[in-house]
C-alpha cells in the first residue's frame, strides 16, 4: 500500500528563474496523478522534486514535501539515499539510457534491494522473476541473464520498472516511460505498467505530454505551464469539462481534426512514380542486391498537390524511402520518375532543377539547423544557390519566408539555440519553403514536438499546402497525424509496402490487419480504452 | 535585417562568440593570458628595448643574479636576460608558425576526408597514420640530417609531426558533425564538398579545434627546446630557450640562475597557454575529442 504524499508550496529556481512556482497537491494513498505539460513546464523537475533531487544548476528554493510521515526537504544526503530507490523510485523516459551495458539485466534489477538491504540477493532475484512474470516479459527465468542490448526496448522499459519495484516502494515516479516507444510497444508497456501499479496500490506520478495515454494510467491529472498549476482535476472530470483555456487547447490538440485537403491543386497528373524500388545499405552482391535489404519492392504514386502519409514502426524502412527518393541513398533495383521525366537515383547525377524541386525536411529541428548560422543565413542559402538572389530582394524574400511560416522577422538575427523547438521547426519547413519546391519530404517533422506546438506545425503543413499546391509525402509513426493531413496512407512494416488506404476509407473497413493493429494501438482520449482492449484480447503478447 | 546578409551575420556572430568566451574566463585565464601577452610582447619588442645584446661575453662566467645581469650570465659571460629575450622570438615565433602549419593543414586535409568519400578518407587517415608510426624525434634528427638545420627546416620538421595528431582529433568531430541532418540537408540542396566542409562543418568544430591548438603549441615548444638541447635546433650562438638549458647544463649542479632562467620560461609559457585553454567554454567537447 502507498504512502499518502503531500506537497505543499514547492518552488525550484534556476537563478533567476522560477521553474516551479508555489505547486501544492496532495496524492492519496494508491492513486495516481499525472503532471501533465509541454516541455519546459516543470513537470520532470517537480518529479524530481519528489525525491528531493534538483537537477544541476536547479535548486529547491521553498515549500515542503511529505511522503508518508517523512519531511523530504528537510533531510540529509545521506537519509536521502535512504529514501530513494527505496521509500521513492523513479522510472525515466530513456531506459537505454539507464542500464550499464556491460552487466546482466538480473543484475541491476536487484541492485536497489541488495544496496537498501532488504532482501538478501537470492530473495531478491526470485522476487524479480517473480515482477518479470507480472509485467508480462517473456522467459522470466532466464531473460535476466541476458544484457541491455539483447532485449527490445518496450521490454526494457518493463525491466525498469521491476527494477523500481523491488524494494516494494511506497511512491513510484514514471517519467514519459513510454514517449519513446513504437504504438504498438507503448500499448503492451501500459497496460503492464498499468497492472502492477493496480496490483501493488502504489501511490504514482506519471510524468507525461500525452494526454491520451495519461487517460489510461491516471486517477487524477494536475495541469503544469510554466511551473504553475493550471487546472488539476479527476480525469473524468478534467477530459470530459476542462475549465482551464491551456487545458481546452491541449485536449483540442490531442484530437486532431482532419485538414481540409485543397482540392484546388489535387490534379490527375503524376508528380512522382516509384516503380519496384528495392534499397538496402552495405556491399552489394552478385546478384546487386545489398548486404542489408531495408525496401523491397516499393510501388507509390503522388498525383500533384497530394500528400500522401507513410507509417510503420521504427525500423520499417520509412525513412529509408524517403532517402530514396531524395537521392541520398540510390535504390538497388527499381526506378523513379518525377513530372514525367526519369529520376536519377543518386543525388551527384541529379541536376540543379531536380534538386530544387524535392526538399526534406528532418525530424530533429536541433539537428536539422547548423547552431553557428544565424537564421537569416540558413534561408539565405537556398534563395542565392537556387536564385541567385542579392541585397535588397533576398532580404525581402527572407521576411516574406518567416511570415508565411508564422514568425517574427526579428528572429532572422538569432543563432537556432535561442529559438524553441516549435520555431525550430518552422524555420526548418521554411528552409525547404525557399527552393519553392514541388515535393516536400517531411519525417516525422512533429515528432519531437508537444502536442499543442505539434497541432500548430501540422495546421501550418496543411496551411502550405493549400495556397502552394505544393505535395508531401508525410513519414510518420503516428496514425493520429498522419490522418490529419494526408489524402491516402501507405501501411510499412519490414521494409514492404502492406496497404495503401485512401482517406474516404479511413473509418471504413475492413482493412490489411496491420492496419487495424496500428489503428487499434493508438490511445484513445477517454477512460477505459485500455480496459476494452484488455477485454477484447486478454492474452498478452510480449 | 539591416546588415548585409552573408558578411554582416557572420561577422556579427564571430564577434559575438568571442566575446563570449572572454567573459567565461577566470582569474587563472586571464593570468595565462597575461603571461602570453609578455613573451609574445618580448619576442616582438624585447630585442630593441635591452640595453646589452645577448651577443656580448666577457663578463664573468655563470655570474649570480645581481643588478646589472638580472638573470646572471652564461657559460660565455653573456647576459642571461639579453639572451632568454633574443631567444623567445625563437621559441614563440617558431613553435606558434609551426603549430599553425600542422593545426591548419590537419584540420583541411581531416574537412577533407570527412566530407569526401570513403576512399580519400581511407587512403588519408593511412598515410597519416604511417606518419604517427615513426618516432618523432627520430624523424627530426633525420629531417636534420638530410637537409640541415635552419629555422624553417624546424617549423616544417615540426608541423609535419603534429600533422597526423590535429588530422586525428578534427576528423572525428568532423565526422560527427558531417553525419548531422543539416550537413544531409546541404547536400540534398546540391552544395560542393568546399561548402560542406567550409560552411557547415568548420564552424561547429573551431572551437575544439582552437583549443587542441594550445595543447599542440606547447607539444611544439617542448618538442623544439629538446631538439636544441640535443643540439638539433636553433644553431649557436642564436639560442631558443631549450638550446639555453643545454649550454648552461653544467651550472645545474650549484643551481646557476643560467640553467633556470630558461627552464622557469618554458615552463611559464606552456603552463600559461594550459590556463588558457582550461578557460575556454566547450571543454566537455575537447575532451571527448582529444584523446
Amino acid at each position: 500500500m502507498g504512502a499518502l504524499v503531500v506537497v505543499d508550496r514547492l518552488t525550484v529556481s534556476a537563478g533567476e528563474n522560477t521553474l516551479v512556482d508555489e505547486l501544492s497537491f496532495t496524492i492519496r494513498p494508491g492513486e495516481v496523478l499525472a503532471l501533465i505539460g509541454e516541455s519546459g513546464s516543470g513537470k520532470t523537475t517537480t518529479a524530481l522534486a519528489l525525491m528531493g533531487h534538483a537537477r544541476r544548476g536547479c535548486r529547491i528554493g521553498g515549500g515542503s514535501v511529505r511522503i508518508g510521515d517523512v519531511d523530504v526537504l528537510s533531510l540529509r544526503a545521506r537519509q536521502l539515499r535512504a529514501l530513494r530507490g527505496r521509500t521513492v523510485s523513479y522510472i525515466a523516459q530513456s531506459a537505454a539510457a539507464s542500464f550499464d551495458p556491460s552487466r546482466t539485466i538480473l543484475d541491476q534489477v536487484v541492485e536497489p534491494a541488495v544496496v537498501h538491504g532488504t532482501l538478501p540477493r537470492g530473495e531478491a532475484e526470485l522476487k524479480a522473476i517473480a515482477l518479470f512474470r507480472e509485467l508480462t516479459l517473456p522467459d522470466p527465468e532466464t531473460i535476466g541473464q541476458r544484457y541491455p542490448h539483447q532485449v527490445s526496448g518496450g521490454q526494457l522499459q518493463r525491466l525498469m520498472a521491476a527494477m523500481a519495484l523491488i524494494t516494494d516502494p511506497e511512491v513510484v515516479i514514471l517519467d514519459e516511460p513510454t514517449t519513446a516507444l513504437d504504438v504498438t510497444t507503448q500499448v503492451e508497456v501500459l497496460r503492464a505498467f498499468r497492472r502492477v501499479v493496480r496490483e501493488r496500490q502504489v501511490t504514482a506520478v506519471y510524468v507525461s505530454h500525452d494526454l491520451a495515454v495519461v487517460a489510461q494510467m491516471a486517477d487524477h491529472i494536475l495541469v503544469l505551464r510554466d511551473g504553475r498549476m493550471r487546472e488539476v482535476g479527476t480525469t473524468e472530470r478534467l477530459l470530459a469539462a476542462p475549465q482551464n483555456e491551456y487545458t481546452q487547447s491541449l485536449l483540442a490538440a490531442a484530437r486532431p481534426a482532419p485538414r481540409a485537403a485543397g482540392t484546388a491543386g489535387t490534379g490527375s497528373d503524376v508528380l512522382l512514380r516509384v516503380k519496384g524500388l528495392s534499397a538496402g545499405y552495405g556491399p552489394r552482391g552478385r546478384d546487386g542486391k545489398p548486404a542489408v535489404t531495408i525496401l523491397e519492392d516499393i510501388d507509390l504514386e503522388l498525383k500533384r498537390g497530394q500528400a500522401i502519409g507513410v507509417i510503420g514502426e521504427s525500423g520499417s524502412g520509412k525513412t529509408t524511402l524517403a532517402r530514396c527518393v531524395a537521392g541520398l541513398l540510390p535504390p538497388s533495383i527499381g526506378a523513379m520518375e518525377f513530372d514525367g521525366r526519369v529520376l536519377p537515383p543518386a543525388l551527384a547525377q541529379r541536376s540543379h532543377d531536380d534538386l530544387r524541386r524535392i526538399q526534406i525536411v528532418f525530424q530533429s529541428a536541433d539537428t536539422a539547423l547548423n547552431p553557428s548560422h544565424t537564421i537569416e543565413r540558413i534561408l539565405a542559402r537556398p534563395l542565392q544557390f537556387y536564385r541567385g538572389l542579392q541585397g535588397e530582394p533576398l532580404r525581402r524574400r527572407i521576411g516574406e519566408l518567416l511570415d508565411l511560416v508564422k514568425l517574427p522577422s526579428t528572429l532572422a538575427e538569432r543563432l537556432p539555440g535561442g529559438l524553441s523547438g516549435g520555431q525550430k521547426q518552422r524555420v526548418n519547413l521554411a528552409r525547404a519553403l525557399a527552393a519553392e519546391p514541388d515535393l516536400i519530404l517531411c519525417d516525422e517533422v512533429t515528432s519531437a514536438l508537444d502536442t499543442v506546438v505539434g497541432a500548430a506545425v501540422l495546421d501550418l503543413i496543411a496551411e502550405l499546402r493549400r495556397e502552394l499546391g505544393v505535395s508531401y509525402l508525410f513519414i510518420s509513426h503516428d496514425l493520429h497525424t498522419v490522418r490529419a493531413v494526408c489524402d491516402e496512407i501507405v501501411v510499412m512494416r519490414h521494409g514492404r509496402k502492406l496497404a495503401q488506404v485512401a482517406r474516404a476509407d479511413y473509418e471504413r473497413g475492413p482493412h490489411h490487419p496491420y492496419y487495424e493493429e496500428l489503428a487499434r494501438a493508438v490511445p484513445e482520449l477517454r477512460r477505459g480504452w485500455l480496459d476494452e482492449l484488455d477485454r477484447a484480447r486478454p492474452a498478452l503478447v510480449a | 535585417m539591416t546588415t548585409l546578409i552573408h558578411t554582416g551575420g557572420f561577422d556579427r556572430s564571430a564577434v559575438r562568440r568571442w566575446r563570449d568566451r572572454l567573459a567565461h574566463f577566470g582569474v587563472t585565464g586571464w593570468l595565462g593570458l597575461a603571461v602570453i601577452a609578455f613573451w609574445a610582447g618580448a619576442a616582438i619588442f624585447g630585442p630593441a628595448l635591452l640595453s646589452q645584446s645577448g651577443d656580448v661575453g666577457g663578463a664573468e662566467v655563470f655570474a649570480p643574479v645581481s643588478a646589472a645581469h638580472w638573470f646572471g650570465t652564461d657559460y660565455l659571460g653573456r647576459d642571461m636576460l639579453a639572451r632568454l629575450i633574443e631567444g623567445a622570438r625563437y621559441t614563440v615565433g617558431v613553435a606558434f608558425v609551426a603549430t599553425l602549419l600542422a593545426s591548419g593543414t590537419g584540420t583541411l586535409l581531416a574537412l577533407l576526408a570527412a566530407a569526401s568519400g570513403r576512399w580519400i578518407d581511407g587512403t588519408m587517415s593511412r598515410v597519416l597514420d604511417t606518419l604517427t608510426a615513426i618516432p618523432s624525434k627520430m624523424f627530426a634528427l633525420l629531417m636534420v640530417a638530410g637537409f640541415g638545420s635552419s629555422v624553417t627546416m624546424l617549423i616544417v620538421t615540426a608541423a609535419i609531426i603534429y600533422v597526423p595528431g590535429a588530422y586525428r582529433i578534427a576528423r572525428s568531430l568532423a565526422v560527427n558533425i558531417n553525419a548531422l541532418d543539416y550537413v544531409t540537408v546541404a547536400r540534398t540542396r546540391g552544395e560542393g564538398t568546399g561548402y560542406v566542409m567550409l560552411q557547415e562543418i568548420l564552424p561547429n568544430i573551431t572551437g575544439p579545434m582552437l583549443a587542441d591548438f594550445g595543447l599542440r603549441f606547447v607539444y611544439v615548444v617542448l618538442l623544439l627546446a629538446s631538439l636544441s638541447f640535443l643540439g638539433l635546433g636553433v644553431q649557436p650562438p642564436e639560442a631558443d630557450w631549450g638550446s639555453l638549458v643545454r649550454e648552461n647544463i653544467e651550472t645545474l649542479a650549484t643551481g646557476g640562475a643560467a640553467v633556470i632562467a630558461p627552464s622557469i620560461a618554458i615552463a611559464s609559457l606552456t603552463i600559461a597557454v594550459n590556463l588558457v585553454i582550461d578557460n575556454l567554454p566547450g571543454r566537455a567537447a575537447r575532451e571527448r575529442g582529444a584523446r
